[in-house]
């Protein structure tokens, strides 16, 4: 695996002038790498939820972006991660309607459903970690049944 | 002891006092040939000569009150506005901060070389370095002064584009009788959105509206804080009569919201400005004809 157009970077959340940045990123990032309009607009979509989940919940931390090549493939990877008080549950806070703040409580589910690999690492205590990825051109993944 | 300390402390800051004042008009001279004063005081090199005279007599004056390590001192006030406005001018002339540092810290050696020159011959090596030393501390504070001043009006400048924008970005046209527009442009933060609401919601009092559409062409993304924003835009204009509808929904936008599970619930939508306004205009009872033809009724 090597980095292919565009570089990594690494991107602070600390205030929500940043998370302005962070769109603006993400979509110069997937539009340098092939990514059609609506999957741009996906990727920048999830980005804004789970950059804004760091913000809000993490108490800020960082967005880290990828490029990747597999074959003729290329896909973004973008990690999130923040050393706040970690998520309890889960389970829970992935499901739709469930927020432990004033939101929609659509932002964590949504983003999953919004990119094609989806990894969520957190523990009481220990800070959380969310990384997505999204390859150019790929179908979207089948939706769940719930 | 501490007097004593005092008392040698304070002998250079005299000297450098009175040099400065004695030097005044050679050092102002030597200056006005800087970067930093010739491409600012474009006009003239008597300008430049004065606006250099200026910062010699605010340094004499910091070096009387023996403050030269004070960016604060009373003596920079005078020059402050000044200072300030050179500093601005090398930034926006391109120059980078350190590139701008790097010109006021040239403007030290003419004046150290002087000093070094005015000295008594019989000085000792250990007053020289003395007087040497006081000089640069007191010409970095200036240094400072400057780098404090811009970056502080950087900073005011920044305020006020925010204020601007806020303004600026949230415009309420009155479309039809009774049908008012707000075109949402950028990102929609919760600042932003609480403009916009309070806005439109006088808007729906001023003009008596019992429409009002919220176009979202000009936003690029609309995650669920945008759509929570939205739809409590709309509950709060619903409460006071006026029926809302969402305009301009992106193809790329109506997918992603349904991945994101985001519902606009009761809301309506529309793809483009236009088709609101047509659907309105037929909730109003209003047809638009087309002359020549027999009456088409708008959508």
């Amino acid at each position: 695996m090597h980095t292919a157009a565009g570089s990594q970077a690494r991107l602070p959340i600390r205030s929500d002038m940043d998370l302005v940045w962070v769109r603006q990123h993400v979509r110069q990032a997937a539009a340098q790498l092939g990514f059609g309009l609506v999957d741009q607009t996906k990727l920048v979509t999830a980005a804004s939820e789970l950059a804004r989940n760091t913000l809000v919940y993490g108490g800020g931390g960082t967005m880290e972006t990828e490029p990747l090549v597999e074959g003729t493939t290329h896909g973004l990877r973008l990690t999130f991660s923040d050393d706040g008080p970690g998520i309890p549950d889960l389970e829970q806070a992935l499901s739709d309607g469930f927020t432990s703040g004033d939101g929609l409580g659509m932002g964590l589910g949504g983003a999953r459903r919004l990119v094609h690999e989806f990894g969520i690492e957190s523990a009481p205590g220990s800070g959380t970690t969310v990384r997505v990825t999204s390859w150019v051109g790929r179908p979207p993944r089948p939706r769940e049944e719930s | 002891m501490p007097e004593e300390a005092e008392g040698t402390a304070a002998v250079p800051t005299r000297e450098i006092r009175d040099f400065l004042r004695r030097r005044r008009e050679q050092i102002a001279q030597r200056w006005s040939d800087e970067p930093v004063f010739r491409t600012v005081f474009t006009l003239s090199r008597d300008e430049a000569v004065e606006a250099g005279k200026a910062v010699v007599d605010a340094l004499a004056q910091v070096a009387d009150a023996a403050r030269v390590e004070d960016p604060d001192a009373a003596g920079f006030t005078a020059v402050r506005e000044q200072l300030a406005r050179m500093g601005a001018a090398r930034s926006r002339a391109g120059l980078s901060t350190a590139q701008v540092s790097s010109e006021l810290a040239a403007l030290r050696p003419p004046v150290e070389n002087l000093l070094v020159s005015d000295l008594p011959e019989d000085a000792t090596a250990e007053h020289v370095r003395a007087c040497v030393t006081t000089l640069s501390v007191l010409m970095g504070t200036l240094r400072v002064v400057v780098m404090q001043t811009a970056l502080s009006e950087g900073q005011a400048l920044i305020d006020r584009q925010r204020l601007q924008l806020l303004e600026v970005a949230t415009p309420v046209i009155k479309l039809w009788d009774g049908i008012v527009a707000v075109p949402l442009i950028g990102t929609l933060d919760s600042a932003r959105s609480q403009v916009v609401m309070e806005t439109l919601l006088e808007s729906v009092v001023e003009q008596q509206a019992r429409y009002a559409i919220l176009d979202i062409t000009g936003v690029p993304t609309v995650d669920s804080l945008v759509a929570q924003h939205l739809m409590k835009t709309v509950a709060a204009a619903r409460l006071m009569g006026a029926e809302c509808i969402v305009s301009g929904i992106r193809p790329a936008i109506a997918q992603t919201m349904v991945h994101l599970g985001l519902d606009l619930g009761t809301v309506v939508t529309r793809a483009s400005l236009a088709d609101a306004l047509g659907y309105v205009l037929h909730q109003l009872g209003v047809g638009i004809v087309t002359p020549g033809t027999n009456g088409a009724v708008a959508r």
